[in-house]
């Protein structure tokens, strides 16, 4: 298994999706390469990063928001 | 239309943090979930009760976004330079180096998660768009595939790209400002 291979096989690994035979070769890359250990590290943080940073929903509706919606309904249910 | 207000006040926040992260500013995200709410409002006699209301609603309004994104939509930018590159051999060109902190210890800094979301806004549209569904809503493989309009193998590849794409912008902007 070369780095490469690492990097196309990474999504079903970290999905858990590769098959037995082919989780040992890349398992055994790891083991001798840190570039690919690393990437794998960082590629697993990226997720929890991604999911971590994102803005949470603002505790309320703005109101402004809300009565545009309700007044597009309103005319809306006028037609 | 009291319901309705309510539906408004109950799933009207996170429909708008969505469209928000899809659309990237607040003024469209706004458009985006009064025209979720108008298709709602049309269409609600279509609502079967197999999901929640709130997973339908929130549906709708993803879709109302993509919906915006495909009307804007420009050209197609590259993503090549941030995938890692490879000698014939299959070997990595470039080194990589550790990380110094956990995924914990940085989120805990407001201008990493700052420096994160810049970078998902930076990722081409086709790529942001499946990461944000995937790795921030949750959603499955499958109900990406079908939103999109594309295969599954096709939200894997973009969803895999995406992340490698992600890492290494994230890392060149964090080289030498972590410890």
């Amino acid at each position: 298994v070369t780095c490469q291979e690492v990097v196309e096989f990474l999504l079903e690994y970290f999905d858990r999706t590769l098959p037995g035979e082919q989780i040992a070769l890349f398992e055994g890359h790891l083991a001798d390469c840190e570039c690919c250990k690393h990437f794998l590290d960082q590629y697993r943080a990226i997720v929890r990063l991604t999911a971590g940073s994102a803005i949470p929903p603002p505790p309320k509706m703005p109101e402004a928001v809300q009565s545009a919606i309700l007044e597009a309904i309103k005319a809306a249910r006028g037609h | 239309m009291e319901a309705f207000a309510d539906l408004v006040n109950r799933d009207g926040p996170r429909m708008l943090a969505v469209c928000r992260r899809l659309l990237g500013n607040d003024h469209d995200a706004q458009d985006a979930v009064q025209d979720a709410f108008l298709s709602a409002f049309r269409s609600i006699a279509k609502f079967d009760g197999r999901s929640l209301l709130s997973t339908w609603l929130h549906r709708i309004a993803v879709n109302a976004a993509l919906m915006r994104l495909r009307k804007n939509r420009s050209e197609p930018a590259a993503i090549e330079s941030l995938l890692p590159q490879f000698s014939e051999d299959g070997h990595r060109v470039d080194s990589v180096d550790p990380w110094s902190l956990t995924p914990e210890e940085m989120l805990e800094r407001e201008e990493i998660r700052t420096l994160v979301r810049e970078e998902i806004d930076h990722l081409p549209e086709m790529y942001r768009t499946v990461l944000i569904l995937r790795d921030i809503e949750a959603m499955e493989t499958r109900q990406v595939s079908e939103l999109l309009g594309v295969s599954e193998n096709v939200v894997k590849v973009r969803l895999h790209r995406a992340r490698i794409a992600l890492r290494e912008a994230f890392a060149r902007r964090m080289k030498g400002a972590l410890p």
